[in-house]
This record gives structure tokens, C-alpha cells and sequence, in this order.
């Protein structure tokens, strides 16, 4: 006789549920074959773009919860250039734990969410084309101190939020000078600026392009100044999937186009005239007038003067969401053409 | 005899107490309900203290300091103002769209109001206890209205409802498709799990008690990772699941383990003697199970069911970590304009949420008593 013991139910119950993970899974789909993100994207209609989800000047929702920002505005170009219509575009707001698996899964084509570039993220299945934003951990301090250089903070209080890097950073910088500091962390941005404000510290420390939003938070903002030194280099990239060269030539070269339309004197709002009367062969070329430069890249012959007249230069857009038009005021700093003293520098379209 | 009893009988009528200083009237009131004795007086001196404290502040910050009109956060700057500012209630005013619907076509928007209409109506409908016809309305609530409102928000182009990704939705839209999921769905599978965890078949007992214990057993916001950082990356290439589905599921399984519980807690109060003698009656035990057991034990567990369902409302706050733009996630988004920078605006996105989020649970909780006293009068004949 067979006697059934009282762990064969126990068993049976866990061994069965076992059995239907493995058993419906169907065969993995082979790998992406690579340049296939265009092809998607066109027979999709839109781009879909991961932005963060709130950043002051990169990507904010108005109050109809229509985006705008530089990340934006990347993301517009792109469709723009793809579409001809910078509306063709989805934005999904990534948090900052989910935005890389975002983008190897596929849900993303592009990630441009103040992304910083770094070795190890190059290195971890994505690539970051072109540097749209040079920024760089600075500091923002009270008016009435006088500081004009970070050295002066030599033995001051300095605010930072918990869990990022700019604590690192802040060690680095000061123990390489000999300079002594004391830092009080916080949990979230809001409580440092308290911190700041009430006179707990010295000094408040994290990426420049925050510090200007942080500091219209302020009940004075006229009392406050960013030191213009940075400490660390941050530079935003958008990623891309590795593997799809020409996808990523094409993120690459919307921003290349963006800067050389202002280069050239491109901006939105001559782009027509421009487009019409096209005296050198540099706007030309820019412009698809000349040659087959837009369909090297697998889009259209007017794919630059698309992105200059939908979205505008790397200089509309910065104004428009960045600088003096803004209340945020950032200055172009690093951020300038290379011939203006910037970081800046739009590679030859020819 | 009577030399015993003369010490203790009294010879003479005791004086007349004086009557009471007050039987009715508001000063009685007060003197028998909040200063009875010292250690009561205290107390409620001390909640008077602190409620003139609260109360002025309270008012001065949300109405009277408050900035009502503006189109940039200057307008709720002291300097600006002239006086010390409240809350930034122009803020709400200009963002409010966002905060109702996300990044929902502002052309489509229609949809979710009528959503929230049909919403209203079934809610209304099964609420409303006296309303006629309740079993229709649960039957609306529960199969018909989920289609409909599927329809709706997402789109069905075949009905000419243009399809609406759902990236795009957002805002309270959001917190109440959650929280709706996982409520309208976590009941009856919390029940069924109930059921199944008193099952005498072995498998099924089993099944559902690794189900419930599994669910319990992770947090929240792990559940909430591995639907949408985790498995992406486990799918085939080709197989996308919506990135609002993922947590929706993950939420209604995890909400549904916690209402198991509740219920079996009912379930386990009822002697089984009612359970014998309905089958003894001649129903069978489906029959004996809906309408003798469950009534009785759902009855009895009403507290814990709302309670369980108030924290699910709260949770579903949790789908922001994850990159859904929910209430708060909007909110957040909002107030990172820069030109709605002023001190006064994070404190009102804040206190807006609160208000918000009290209003609803408290609603909630409000409903939950009506409820038990009603089924309660039985109880009292």
C-alpha cells in the first residue's frame, strides 16, 4: 500500500507553479540585428524619448503637461530631423534607477536625462554619442561672503545631498589642496536649501545646472551667487543602445546640426531666408542643398534645416530653456562655440 | 435587643443635599463631558492650547496670507505681496491640468472627465444602499465599467477613440486607475484566496498559501521593481508588456494577499455550526458558503477591509519611485518649473497633496463607519 505522506500537497503545490514559469516561455527572440532603431521608429511613427522626470531648464511639463527643456528639445530635433515634425516624439519620464533598463529593453529609443558620461556606463552596453551639456559640480554661496573662488571655502560648512557623488568629489578636490572643510548631508534637496538658507552652512554643493534652479527657490535669490569654478566634470550625454552604429550617428549628428546652424548663423528664426538664399556653400552643405550628407545618415536631404526651423540652434534652444530669457540664467560658460570660448564644437557636415 | 440596634439606627433625617448647580444647558455639558475630574480638565486645556495655536495658523496659512491669482512665482513672493505668504494656491490654479490628467492630449481630455463620471456613477450606484437595482450596479461596476473605461482611456480606434499611450496619462488619473485596480480587483481575489486557504484539498490550500505568503513576504516597492526595472530585461525582445500594466498587476496581486488575510480573519469567527447546519438545511456547500458564511464573516471584518484598502490607496503613491507619473509624481514635476520658483510653492505642493490625500481616506473611512453601524443595527434587536 502506498501511504501518502502529509509534504506530497506541500510538493505538488510548489512543483506546479514551477512547471508553468518554465514551461510558456517562448524560445528567446534572437538579438536586435543591429541599425534597426530608425526602421522601428518609422514604422512606429514617433520616437520615444526618456527624459527625467522634472529637472528645471531640461525637462519640465507646463501646466497642459506639454515638455519642455534642452533634453527636450533634443528629443524634438530628433523627430524633427526623422518626421519633419518635432510632435512625433513620446516622452517618458525615467527615474533615475530605471532609465538604463529602459533603454536596453527597448522601451526607450533614446535616453536624455542629464545623463552623465562616464567610462563604466560607456562601457556597460551604451553608447553617448555627443555632449549636449558641459556642466560641473559648483557651489553656491551668499553674496555678502565675497567669495570669488572655491580655495576661499577653505575651513567652511558645506551642504550636499546624501547618496551622489558630489560628497566624493568634494573629498577629492580638498584633499589634493590640503584644504580642510566639514560637510552636513541631507536626504533630499529641499532640506539642504533649508539647511542653506538658515545659515547651518557656508556653502551649498551639487551639479551648476541645479544650482541655478536651487537658487530662485530661495526667498532672495538676489542675495545668492554660483561660484563659476567647477570641481568635477559632468558632462550630459544622450545614450543609445549599443550596436546600432548608424542610430547612433544620427543622435550624434543632431546635435553636431544644431550646433553648426548656430555656427553658421543658422537660427530659427532666418532658416527660411536662409534655406532661400543659401550665399555659402557651408549653409549649403547644412542645409541639403548640396550634396547627400541626410541620406548618408538614412534620413532626408533636409534633415538640418527640419531641425533648425521646428526646433532651432544648439543657442535658440539653450535660451529658450537655460538662459537669460529664462528665469534660471545660466550662462553659456562652457557651454559656448569653440571660437567663443566654449566646449562646444560641431564637427564638419561635408 | 434595643440597646444592640441603638448605635446604628439613625434618628434623624439626613440634611437635604443641594441640587445639582446645573442639569442641562451648555455649561453643564461642558463641565460633565471635558473637565469631569483634574487629570480630564488637563487635557483639555492642553488640546485648547494647542488648537488655538493650530487654527490661526492653519487659516492664516491656507486662506487668509494665501496668494489666490498670479502667472509666475514672483506673484507669491513676500516683497512682492507685501506681507508674509501662505500658501501658493495660483500655483495649483496654473498647473491644475497636469495634476488632473498628466500629459493626456489636452483635445482628449473629455475622456477622462467622462472616466470619472462613469466612475462617480458606479461608485454612487453600489455605495448608495438604498439605491434600486444594486446587483445591476455591481455587475456595471465590476465587469462593465472596467471595459468601458479601458475603451476610453486607452482608445479604441475602431470606435474612433484614437489610441492614447499610456505614458502619456498621469496625475490623479493615474492615482485613481491604481488605486481602482488594485481595490476592484484585490476583493474578490482576496476572497477566493480566503476560501482556498480552508480548502480540504490539499493542492488548493497549498497553492493558495504560498501564493498569500510569497506576496506578503515582499515589499511593496520590491514587487514594484521587478515589474519594471527586472522584467523587461527577462522578456524575449519582442514582448513588451505596458510599462502601467506591470505595476498594476503587481499591485492587485500583492493588495489581493493582504485582503486574504482580512478575510479569512471573518471567516475563522464564524463558529462552524452555521457552516453544518446550512448544509443540514439542504444547500450544498457553495450554496451554505455565499449566502450563510461569507455574508456574516465580511460583515464582521469591514474594519479591516477598509483599513487594508485605505493603506492600498496610499501605496499606490509608491508607482512614482518607478517612473509613473502619479499625483505626486506630477506634483514633483510641476514645482520643478523654474519659473514657479518661490519658497512658498514646494510647501503648498505639499500641502495640496495632503489635503488631497486626507480627503480621500477620510471620505473612505467616514463611508466605513456609516456602513458598520448599519449592519450593526441588526445586532442590536
Amino acid at each position: 500500500m502506498r501511504v501518502v505522506r502529509p509534504k506530497a500537497g506541500l510538493l505538488l503545490a510548489l512543483a506546479l507553479p514551477a512547471l508553468a514559469l518554465l514551461a510558456p516561455l517562448p524560445a528567446r527572440a534572437a538579438p536586435a540585428p543591429a541599425e534597426r532603431t530608425l526602421a522601428d521608429i518609422k514604422a512606429r511613427g514617433h520616437l520615444v524619448c526618456g527624459v527625467s522626470p522634472g529637472v528645471a531648464g531640461f525637462s519640465v511639463p507646463d501646466g497642459q503637461g506639454r515638455w519642455t527643456g534642452l533634453d527636450v528639445d533634443f528629443c524634438r530635433a530628433l523627430a524633427a530631423a526623422i518626421f519633419d515634425n518635432p510632435e512625433a516624439v513620446r516622452f517618458i519620464p525615467q527615474s533615475s534607477a530605471a532609465r538604463f533598463t529602459a533603454l536596453q529593453s527597448g522601451e526607450i529609443d533614446v535616453l536624455a536625462r542629464n545623463t552623465t558620461w562616464t567610462l563604466s556606463r560607456d562601457t556597460a552596453a551604451m553608447n553617448f554619442p555627443a555632449i549636449t551639456f558641459y556642466d560641473g559640480q559648483g557651489f553656491l554661496v551668499r553674496k555678502a561672503l565675497n567669495i570669488t573662488e572655491v580655495k576661499q571655502l577653505d575651513r567652511a560648512t558645506i551642504c550636499l545631498q546624501q547618496g551622489t557623488t558630489t560628497e566624493l568629489n568634494l573629498a577629492d578636490w580638498f584633499r589634493t589642496r590640503g584644504l580642510t572643510y566639514r560637510v552636513v548631508t541631507f536626504a533630499n534637496s529641499e532640506q539642504t536649501l533649508g539647511a542653506y538658507e538658515s545659515g547651518r552652512c557656508d556653502a551649498y554643493s551639487t551639479d551648476q545646472s541645479s544650482l541655478y534652479g536651487e537658487r530662485l527657490k530661495t526667498a532672495h535669490p538676489d542675495d545668492h551667487v554660483i561660484l563659476r569654478e567647477a570641481i568635477s566634470k559632468e558632462p550630459f550625454a544622450p545614450a543609445v543602445r549599443q550596436g546600432d552604429d548608424q542610430w547612433r550617428d544620427i543622435v550624434a549628428w543632431t546635435h553636431y546640426a544644431m550646433l553648426d546652424a548656430e555656427e553658421a548663423g543658422i537660427a530659427q528664426d532666418n532658416v527660411e531666408r536662409m534655406h532661400r538664399e543659401a550665399l555659402s556653400p557651408d549653409v549649403k552643405r547644412i542645409l541639403g542643398l548640396e550634396g547627400t550628407y541626410g541620406e548618408r545618415l538614412g534620413l532626408t536631404a533636409d534633415w538640418a534645416f527640419r531641425i533648425v526651423r521646428h526646433v532651432g540652434n544648439y543657442g535658440d534652444s539653450f535660451a529658450r530653456n537655460l538662459g537669460d530669457a529664462t528665469p534660471l540664467k545660466i550662462p553659456r560658460g562652457l557651454n559656448a562655440q569653440w571660437n567663443q570660448g566654449g566646449l562646444q564644437y560641431g564637427p564638419p557636415i561635408r | 435587643m434595643s440597646l444592640e440596634t441603638e448605635g446604628y439606627v439613625r434618628k434623624t433625617l439626613i440634611p437635604p443635599a443641594p441640587p445639582p448647580r446645573r442639569l442641562g444647558g451648555p455649561l453643564a455639558w461642558v463641565r460633565t463631558n471635558l473637565f469631569p475630574d483634574l487629570a480630564n480638565g488637563l487635557v483639555t486645556l492642553a488640546i485648547l492650547a494647542s488648537l488655538a495655536w493650530l487654527v490661526p495658523e492653519a487659516l492664516r496659512f491656507l486662506v487668509l496670507d494665501a496668494v489666490w491669482t498670479g502667472t509666475s512665482g514672483e506673484a507669491c513672493r513676500p516683497e512682492v505681496v507685501g506681507h508674509p505668504v501662505g500658501a501658493c494656491w495660483a500655483f495649483i490654479g496654473e498647473k491644475i491640468n497636469y495634476l488632473a490628467y498628466g500629459s493626456y492630449p489636452a483635445a482628449e481630455r473629455w475622456r477622462p472627465n467622462l472616466f470619472f463620471a462613469l466612475l462617480g456613477l458606479g461608485a454612487a450606484w453600489m455605495l448608495w444602499l438604498d439605491a434600486p437595482k444594486r446587483a445591476w450596479g455591481a455587475a456595471y461596476l465590476f465587469l462593465v465599467f472596467p471595459v468601458l473605461a479601458y475603451a476610453l482611456l486607452a482608445g479604441m480606434p475602431a470606435l474612433g477613440l484614437a489610441s492614447v499611450a499610456t505614458g502619456l496619462w498621469g496625475g490623479l488619473l493615474v492615482t485613481v486607475v491604481v488605486s481602482m485596480v488594485g481595490i476592484v480587483a484585490s476583493l474578490p481575489l482576496g476572497i477566493l484566496l480566503a476560501l482556498g486557504r480552508r480548502s480540504d484539498w490539499p493542492v488548493v490550500r497549498y497553492a493558495c498559501i504560498g501564493f498569500i505568503e510569497f506576496w506578503r513576504g515582499v515589499p511593496l516597492i520590491t514587487v514594484l521593481f521587478m515589474a519594471n526595472v527586472m522584467l523587461p530585461l527577462f522578456l524575449p525582445g519582442d514582448l513588451t508588456v505596458d510599462r502601467l500594466v506591470r505595476p498594476l498587476v503587481g499591485i492587485a496581486l500583492f493588495a489581493s494577499a493582504y485582503m486574504a488575510e482580512v478575510v479569512r480573519g471573518g471567516l475563522q469567527a464564524i463558529p462552524p455550526g452555521q457552516m453544518r447546519a446550512a448544509l443540514a438545511l439542504g444547500l450544498t456547500p457553495l450554496q451554505a458558503t455565499r449566502a450563510v458564511v461569507l455574508p456574516q464573516a465580511l460583515k464582521i471584518v469591514v474594519p479591516g477591509i477598509v483599513n487594508t484598502l485605505i493603506g492600498l490607496f496610499k501605496d499606490t503613491t509608491l508607482v512614482s519611485i518607478v517612473g509613473i507619473a502619479d499625483f505626486i509624481r506630477v506634483l514633483e514635476a510641476a514645482r520643478a518649473d523654474p519659473r514657479w520658483s518661490a519658497p512658498a510653492v514646494p510647501v503648498t505642493a505639499y500641502a495640496f497633496a495632503a489635503l488631497f490625500y486626507f480627503a480621500v481616506c477620510f471620505s473612505m473611512a467616514r463611508y466605513a463607519g456609516f456602513i458598520e453601524r448599519r449592519l450593526a443595527a441588526g445586532d442590536a434587536r
